[in-house]
């Protein structure tokens, strides 16, 4: 019988990654669609990075069903990886050549011709700003340079899928939205990219769609201004008072928003009208030495889930 | 046409090695110089005359050395040696790095290459430098006057087979390690007594008669006389053949096992 709907190019059901006793990914279903964003969002260790290795073929499914490209990778991981582009979370960069020779060699693994490789070893510097690098010894380059250069590198088969785990991880901010802006782009080019991250801006910046893992299982999914709607308030009052007085307001808190949590260093209040809530704390007779009202993001959205922030 | 995935790792090997090629070919050539120079005509030439001042048969130690000079005694035996030690290094070391330090080969198999074709194109690219290395020290045999006849030539192959039996082990070995001090035990408890004891420098028959057993079975004894043999041109087609298929069983259980150990490691 015909699927009505267009092919998933990721179908992962009931998906499960142990080593030995542990379980690093507990039975987890997703779907990725063509040209989709699509990120795992989570803390470290919640099994973000061993389902990203199960989908680059890498690492072999413990359990369940997963198909990459409309393929098997038990049966045809060389044949899937030939059409991805993979971002792993550690460079695996070659310190002693240069920064072309690193595309080249690359581009050679998928047998690609020394002058199709030519070509696009002068594209993709040009895309990823490198270009007056190009005969340096990439021992001499900067993290955000390094990590530009393995994306660089991961595009030289043009990949139907690319997989980035973490891409960002360790940057600077300036580096960060120089990547984000060449991400965006190949976004807008049409290439599917899956994600991995622990940053809520990265995940609102560049995903369609993800899902929150926490301890090996998704526990939300949505598009990330869907999970704001469906788990926190419009907007967040966040007040620090003085060393001391914070754990003293308990009651006084009560009842200010639609819920209020307390972090070691601060009191967030979940309110639609953020600065209503802050009259209302000020009537109470509360005198923090900082205030401010913000929209909600996937933090509050990850911390309503799991009871914890996503970086601690 | 497809260009073979291990091809393809080899591709990568030669790109690095053409940045070092210059420096490794002089230590190649400068290696067997200094040890034909020191132990051969240094060490040689004083052996042969305290044999002759004992006034024993003509050339005492030249008779438990099969009649020939010192020189021409060990060189075979140090060629042998050599594609053992420069099997070593390439076969410690750079795995780690593939693995841990730089991790390279993580990098290739997000790419259609697969771990077994990672193996064969790094053991590949180990067979080229054991080819360059034998050669060159043959060629320094020769300008030495440390060979018999050119059936010698035989001993180049002889002695790349010998490197290969102990490269394939040692990867096999390298990929299961997780820091380098199984590296230090296997070369202090591993390399050093072989070279030393493989009949090498003297022959075996001057070992205690119970340790002669255990050195008719280390690989290096194996590789030594096959060399020597094939050098002097004394071989004969038995001697010839057991060596050959001792040293090639070795390198078909090494490439198993590392095969094993690489997928465990890189597939996980």
């Amino acid at each position: 019988m015909p699927d009505p709907l267009p092919p998933a190019l990721i179908r992962a059901r009931a998906l499960t990654k142990r080593f030995g006793t542990f379980t690093a990914v507990d039975a987890i279903d997703f779907d990725v669609a063509p040209g989709e964003s699509f990120g795992f969002l989570g803390p470290n260790g919640a099994g973000k990075t061993s389902a990203m290795r199960m989908i680059a073929c890498v690492s072999p499914v413990s359990d369940g069903e997963l198909s990459v490209l409309g393929m098997d990778p038990r049966a045809d991981g060389p044949r899937i990886r030939a059409r991805l582009g993979v971002v792993p979370q550690q460079d695996t960069l070659d310190m002693e050549l240069t920064v072309a020779e690193n595309l080249a060699i690359y581009g050679r693994y998928f047998d690609l011709p020394r002058s199709l490789i030519r070509e696009r070893v002068a594209e993709l510097l040009d895309f990823v700003q490198l270009s007056e690098r190009a005969r340096d010894q990439v021992e001499s380059l900067s993290g955000g340079m390094k990590r530009r250069l393995t994306i660089a590198r991961s595009l030289i088969n043009e990949p139907d899928l690319l997989l980035l785990d973490e891409p960002t991880t360790g940057l600077d901010p300036q580096a960060r939205h120089l990547l984000w802006d060449r991400l965006y782009r190949l976004k807008q080019k049409g290439v599917t990219l899956v994600l991995t991250t622990h940053y809520m801006d990265e995940a609102e910046q560049l995903c369609d769609r993800l899902v929150v893992m926490d301890k090996a299982r998704i526990v939300a999914e949505g598009s990330p201004r869907r999970l704001i709607d469906e788990h926190s308030s419009r907007e967040v009052l966040e007040m620090r008072f003085p060393v001391g007085v914070q754990e003293t307001l308990d009651g006084l808190l009560e009842g200010l928003g639609d819920r209020v949590e307390q972090l070691p260093d601060r009191v967030l209040v979940y309110a639609d009208d953020g600065d209503a809530a802050a009259a209302a704390a000020h009537e109470r007779g509360l005198r923090p030495e900082m205030s401010l009202v913000r929209r909600s993001s996937l933090e509050d959205v990850f911390l309503r889930l799991t009871g914890r922030s996503l970086v601690d | 046409m497809a260009t073979p995935a291990a091809i393809r790792v080899l591709e990568h090997e030669l790109l690095l090695y053409r940045r070092v090629w210059r420096g490794s070919l002089f230590s190649s050539f400068l290696s067997p110089v200094l040890f034909l120079a020191a132990m051969g005509v240094g060490l040689g030439g004083y052996i042969g005359r305290a044999g002759g001042a004992a006034g024993a048969a003509p050339g005492g130690a030249a008779v438990a050395l099969g009649g020939v000079s010192y020189l021409v005694f060990i060189a075979p035996g140090l060629l042998a040696s050599t594609a053992m030690q420069a099997a070593a290094g390439e076969s410690t070391f750079p795995i780690m790095g593939g693995i841990v330090w730089a991790r390279s080969f993580h990098g290739m198999l997000t790419t259609p290459i697969r771990a077994l074709d990672v193996l064969l194109g790094k053991v590949a690219y180990i067979s080229l430098r054991l080819t360059l290395v034998c050669s060159v020290f043959f060629g320094v045999m020769v300008l030495f006057g440390a060979t018999r006849g050119p059936q010698a030539v035989l001993a180049i192959p002889a002695a790349i087979l010998t490197g290969l039996a102990f490269t394939t082990p040692i990867v096999a070995f390298s990929a299961t390690q997780k820091d380098t001090n199984g590296f230090n035990a296997l070369f202090r408890f591993g390399m050093i007594p072989l070279f030393l004891f493989s009949g090498t420098f003297f022959p075996i028959a001057q070992l205690p008669v119970f340790l002669q057993p255990l050195a008719v079975v280390t690989p290096l004894w194996h590789g030594v006389d096959l060399c020597r043999t094939l050098a002097l041109g004394t071989a004969d087609a038995a001697g010839v053949l057991v060596h050959v298929a001792y040293l090639g069983t070795l390198t078909a259980v090494g490439l198993a096992l590392a095969h094993r150990a690489f997928r465990r490691r890189l597939e996980r």
